[in-house]
């Protein structure tokens, strides 16, 4: 249905490597996200996936078939963009209908298909609008509603959330979720946010400089980063990383912990330092930690409210059974113990 | 303009600019209309009093009126669909990235830059010319005989050198207007099933629309008033008198200025009454 494999995969543009020789596979039905900071390579990979750009090297199979020569309508996918780029000059209906009637669909079939997408969409009521008479949210449902339609073998998406506002964009991540659990579809998906990847994906593959970086589930990356880069990438807020002495107290170059694995304290604990900036959520409380000899800033979450605030000095506890090791050049050193 | 201050200051301040225009519009209308009603002939007699609406029913009856409005509406409608139609293909084709882009693009846009009357010559006396004319060489070098182009075939031949003389234009407009085309509806298209003359069709010509229309309308007001080509080439002979040039002739040939008038306020007419129709027009796609 919607098996996607990449082999030793290479995109240059002129003398720039954008992807060097990359190998990934995509099963079927997978919600795969590609992540990574902006210049990374994932839109390139994605606009590779589509057709939209030509692999300079290797092969791109999907359903068993080589696609890597296929124009992008021949490869049976369907994309959502960035920009929506849907056909301001055609109404809502005409922009879903394009790409059946592209493809010389009966009028009856497609008229079907529309209902059936503007009903799972919510977007029934706005079938005869413009694309300009519409909100962020609506355009970006009538962007999937055309790539529905199609019945393609799997989706791609290109950061289709982040011309959104805040609030909007959970709302839409939730709405592809759910899309992605009744279609079991192939969806691979390209975003510069981490907490998008950690919610959505079945499959992270973090992205570095065009190389894949790590590639497993949410919780995986979040638990065994294979590196120093996956390690700060994945998590919100970032891991602390700490070199010099301390980290040589646990035989590695750097340690890393996660900010809710250290444990606050007014009295007593391991480390102490002075709270640089506090940010109360209610549910949670941030503590910017400075001049603790570890790293510049130690950043720590507590559970709940607690009062210390700005230069108040505060003491830590990290929990040792969760810190990860690295070695020098940045990789993973084995679990000293075993993982919670 | 916030403030009533503000508002009535930017009035005073724009009072110079809109009485300048309005006396630049209104003193010519008005000597316009007023030499239309008299019988005004400068070198027989002069001002011979008023006479009513006879210039208006000899000018409109006379055997040369709608001949000269048909010839008007050929000149107009065939420059404005070869410049559109090249316009769009030489869009298309100055957007495509190519190797010494910029010179190119300067050379199209240059036919713009050359006077009416110089152009005209050009092609009169280059080009056309029956003897020693390009055109007259390339006939010969195939074997055929040289076409008596501003004689034999003067209407073509006119559409011809006022195209090329607007052709720059239009390609530019359209130009700027392909180049705002967001590459991902293109791209879009692409993924959904559209070949490249679907795309042409469904994407890019609506989104060239409104630029369209502005060529239209801006090049149709132009072209009604178009003087010096007939006058450099044909001279208005070989059925190629439009309505200006008819209005030339009655005012300086037949030196009657009465008459002359007459036609200039009919001139006036048919030009509104082409704007508001196009305005209709271009009003309505700027809505979308």
């Amino acid at each position: 249905m919607g098996r996607i494999v990449l082999e030793k995969v290479v995109k240059r543009f002129g003398e720039a490597e954008v992807i060097p020789p990359l190998d990934l596979t995509i099963e079927d039905g997978e919600f795969t996200v590609f992540v990574g900071p902006s210049g990374c390579g994932k839109s390139t990979l994605l606009r590779l996936i589509a057709g939209l750009e030509d692999t300079t090297d290797g092969r791109i199979v999907i359903d068993g078939k080589d696609a890597t020569g296929l124009p992008p309508a021949k490869r049976g996918l369907a994309m959502v963009f960035q920009s929506y780029a849907l056909y301001p000059h055609m109404s809502v209906r005409k922009n879903i209908a394009f790409p059946m009637k592209m493809a010389g669909m009966d009028q009856a079939e497609q008229d079907r298909r529309i209902a059936k997408a503007a009903g799972a969409l919510n977007l029934t009521d706005y079938l005869d609008r413009k694309p300009g008479q519409l909100s962020g949210g609506q355009r970006q449902r009538v962007a999937i509603g055309r790539a529905i339609v199609r019945e393609p073998s799997a989706f791609l998406f290109d950061e289709p959330l982040s011309n959104l506002d805040a609030a909007l964009r959970v709302g839409m991540r939730m709405e592809i979720s759910e899309l992605h659990k009744k279609l079991a579809t192939t969806m691979v998906y390209v975003t510069h946010d981490q907490v998008e990847a950690m919610t959505m994906a079945d499959k992270i593959v973090v992205l570095r400089a065009g190389h894949v970086e790590q590639v497993g589930s949410p919780l995986e990356l979040y638990r065994t980063p294979r590196n120093t880069f996956v390690a700060s990438f994945i998590g919100s807020p970032k891991m602390n990383l700490i070199e010099g002495p301390e980290a040589a107290k646990h035989d590695a170059h750097t340690i890393g912990i996660r900010p809710e694995h250290i444990d606050v304290s007014s009295e007593s604990g391991l480390w102490s330092g002075v709270v640089g900036v506090a940010e109360h959520l209610g549910s949670d409380t941030f503590f910017h930690i400075h001049e603790t000899g570890l790293a510049e800033t130690i950043t720590v979450r507590a559970d709940g409210e607690v009062s210390l605030t700005h230069g108040d000095k505060i003491y830590l506890t990290p929990r040792p059974d969760v810190i990860h090791r690295f070695s020098a050049d940045g990789l993973r050193m084995k679990d000293e113990l075993a993982v919670a | 303009m916030a403030t009533q201050h503000s508002r009535s200051a930017a009035r005073l301040m724009m009072a110079p600019a809109v009485v300048l225009l309005l006396g630049w519009m209104l003193v010519p209308l008005t000597m316009t209309l007023y030499f239309s009603f008299k019988k005004y002939l400068p070198l027989r007699g002069g001002d011979l009093g008023w006479v009513g609406f006879e210039n208006y029913v000899r000018f409109v009856t006379s055997s040369a009126f709608w001949p000269s409005i048909q010839t008007t509406l050929v000149l107009v409608g065939g420059v404005l669909i070869i410049t559109t139609v090249l316009g769009i293909l030489l869009a298309l084709l100055l957007d495509q990235p190519m190797w010494g882009q910029g010179p190119v693009r300067i050379l199209v846009i240059a036919p713009f830059f050359v006077m009416p009357t110089v152009s005209a010559l050009v092609w009169k006396n280059f080009f056309m010319d029956a003897n020693y004319g390009l055109f007259s060489y390339l006939w010969e070098f195939f074997g055929a005989e040289p076409i008596q182009w501003l004689s034999q075939a003067s209407m073509p031949s006119l559409v011809l050198i006022v195209s090329w003389q607007w052709l720059p234009f239009a390609t530019l407009i359209l130009l700027t207007a392909i180049q705002s085309l967001d590459s991902e509806q293109l791209e879009a298209a692409e993924m959904d099933g559209a070949p490249a003359l679907k795309r042409f069709w469904f994407i890019i010509l609506p989104h060239l629309s409104r630029a369209i229309s502005v060529v239209i309308l801006i090049q149709t007001i132009f072209l009604l008033g178009i003087f010096a080509e007939i006058f450099v080439t044909t001279g208005g002979a070989f059925g190629t008198k439009t309505l200006t040039y008819l209005i030339y002739q009655r005012v300086l040939e037949s030196q009657n200025i009465g008459l002359g008038s007459a036609g200039g306020v009919y001139a006036i007419i048919l030009a509104n009454i082409v704007a508001i129709f196009l305005m209709r027009i271009v009003g309505k796609n700027l809505d979308n």
